[in-house]
């Protein structure tokens, strides 16, 4: 599991939509084992990046309607929000300098 | 990688890269006969296809069975507890040609080694459509345990005639309302206990005979194509996944040109033993394995590999 902070519906439209700078939002959960590998790298790349991109954690399991509402079929899912719209959808865990590449926009 | 191959850093007994159960196990043999290996477990890939699985029944030892990602974490912990250096990261280039083996890994480190153990295993094999490329994460899936859980109460379809793909079917019971399992042969290559286990579910259907040929669907996967191949001919069906299990190819592609393979790209070893064809070079698991394809001939082959290396070293 990452570090980053988890979002739910509750704070949905605050943390990501209403949201100055681009978002990553990162649909996971417990059972997924690539999920649990692309975690750490997400939180290098936060650590990283962080000031330009805010990266954050949507379980799935307990958020299944958020999940529902973003065509979540395959995780980890990871989506990028810019202005409350989805710019960037990656599917599956890849290794850091992938992502780095597809991430490029925005950090 | 000539320039860094001259200059004077460390050069380490032994490299293994991958890390399913040969690479652990080869880990756990070389770490003991204090050959002090570095195992490159993969960023995104460690613990290696186990890791994708549920319940593993038929590992020795294992009385009520194993989960396949508890398996890896164990061997893991064992390769660690006897001193083997784990690295969770990729190798993406290699040159194993010269006596001192120079391997650079994701973060740009270069690493030199006497001895290397390849154990990268094999990647899921797709049918080769470009509509399931396309949607690949749209509703195709080649991981039922990753992805099941989003197609709950919906009817969807597994293409495959080995064990995973009734694995697959198995599993995904749990949560689709229907599965349909695709098999284009009258009969299943799977083990028999797995196959009974299959045509004795209610909610599987199968469909001998039949091929995909094309996946339909804007933004997802919608409907399938399917073709008799008996009678050629063809229908629709609405499906909203496919989860693919036909197969496995082996992950050979940082080796190409370097180390021989067979047609199918495995990594050829001498005899009986793990030896390549290039000096201090061994490859075990899946990335040999044709046949067996199982945890416990993997873990198998990774111990036979370290042997080999170690033998090689001390020469």
């Amino acid at each position: 599991m990452s570090a980053a902070p988890s979002v739910t519906a509750a704070n949905f439209d605050e943390v990501v939509l209403k949201s100055s700078i681009p978002v990553l939002v990162d649909f996971w959960a417990e059972w997924c084992g690539p999920c649990r590998a692309v975690a750490p790298i997400l939180d290098e790349i936060s650590k990283e990046h962080g000031d330009k991109l805010k990266i954050v954690k949507l379980n799935t399991d307990e958020e299944s309607a958020l999940a529902i509402k973003y065509g979540v079929t395959s995780i980890p899912m990871l989506n990028v929000y810019v202005n409350g719209e989805v710019v960037k959808t990656i599917i599956g865990a890849k290794p850091k300098p992938a992502l780095l590449k597809d991430l490029a926009e925005f950090i | 990688m000539s320039d860094v191959m001259s200059s004077n850093e460390k050069v380490h007994n032994l490299v293994i890269v991958g890390s399913g159960p040969a690479g652990y196990t080869a880990a756990i043999y070389a770490a003991r006969a204090q050959l002090e290996p570095i195992i490159y477990e993969g960023s995104v890939t460690a613990g290696g296809a186990l890791m994708n699985t549920t319940e593993v029944e038929n590992f020795p030892g294992f009385t009520d069975g194993v989960m396949g990602p508890d398996l890896m974490d164990s061997m893991r912990k064992q390769a660690a507890r006897f001193g083997a250096q784990l690295i969770t990261d990729d190798i993406v280039e290699m040159d194993l040609k010269s006596p001192i083996k120079v391997l650079k890994d994701g973060s740009d480190n270069v690493i030199r080694a006497k001895a290397v153990i390849l154990a990268t295993g094999s990647a899921y094999k797709e049918i080769g459509l470009e509509n399931e490329k396309r949607l690949s994460g749209r509703g195709v899936s080649w991981c039922a345990t990753c992805d099941g859980f989003f197609f709950r109460d919906q009817t969807i379809a597994v293409v495959g005639g080995g064990d995973s793909a009734m694995e697959e079917a198995s599993f995904l019971t749990k949560f689709a309302s229907k599965v349909v399992l695709i098999h284009r042969r009258s009969e299943f290559r799977a083990s028999k206990i797995m196959v009974e286990r299959v045509l004795a579910n209610p909610k599987i259907e199968v469909l001998w005979n039949t091929e995909v040929t094309d996946v339909l669907g804007e933004a997802k996967v919608e409907a399938l194509q399917l073709r008799d191949t008996v009678t050629g001919s063809e229908s629709k069906r609405d499906f909203t996944g496919l989860f693919v299990a036909i197969g496995h190819i082996p992950r050979s592609e940082l080796i190409v040109g370097q180390i021989d393979l067979d047609n199918e790209g495995y990594v050829k070893a001498e005899g009986r033993s793990t030896r390549t064809n290039l000096s201090g070079v061994f490859a075990c698991g899946d990335l040999v394995d044709h046949t067996y394809r199982q945890a416990i001939t993997a873990a198998g082959s990774g111990c036979q590999a370290a042997l080999d290396a170690e033998k090689f070293l001390s020469h």
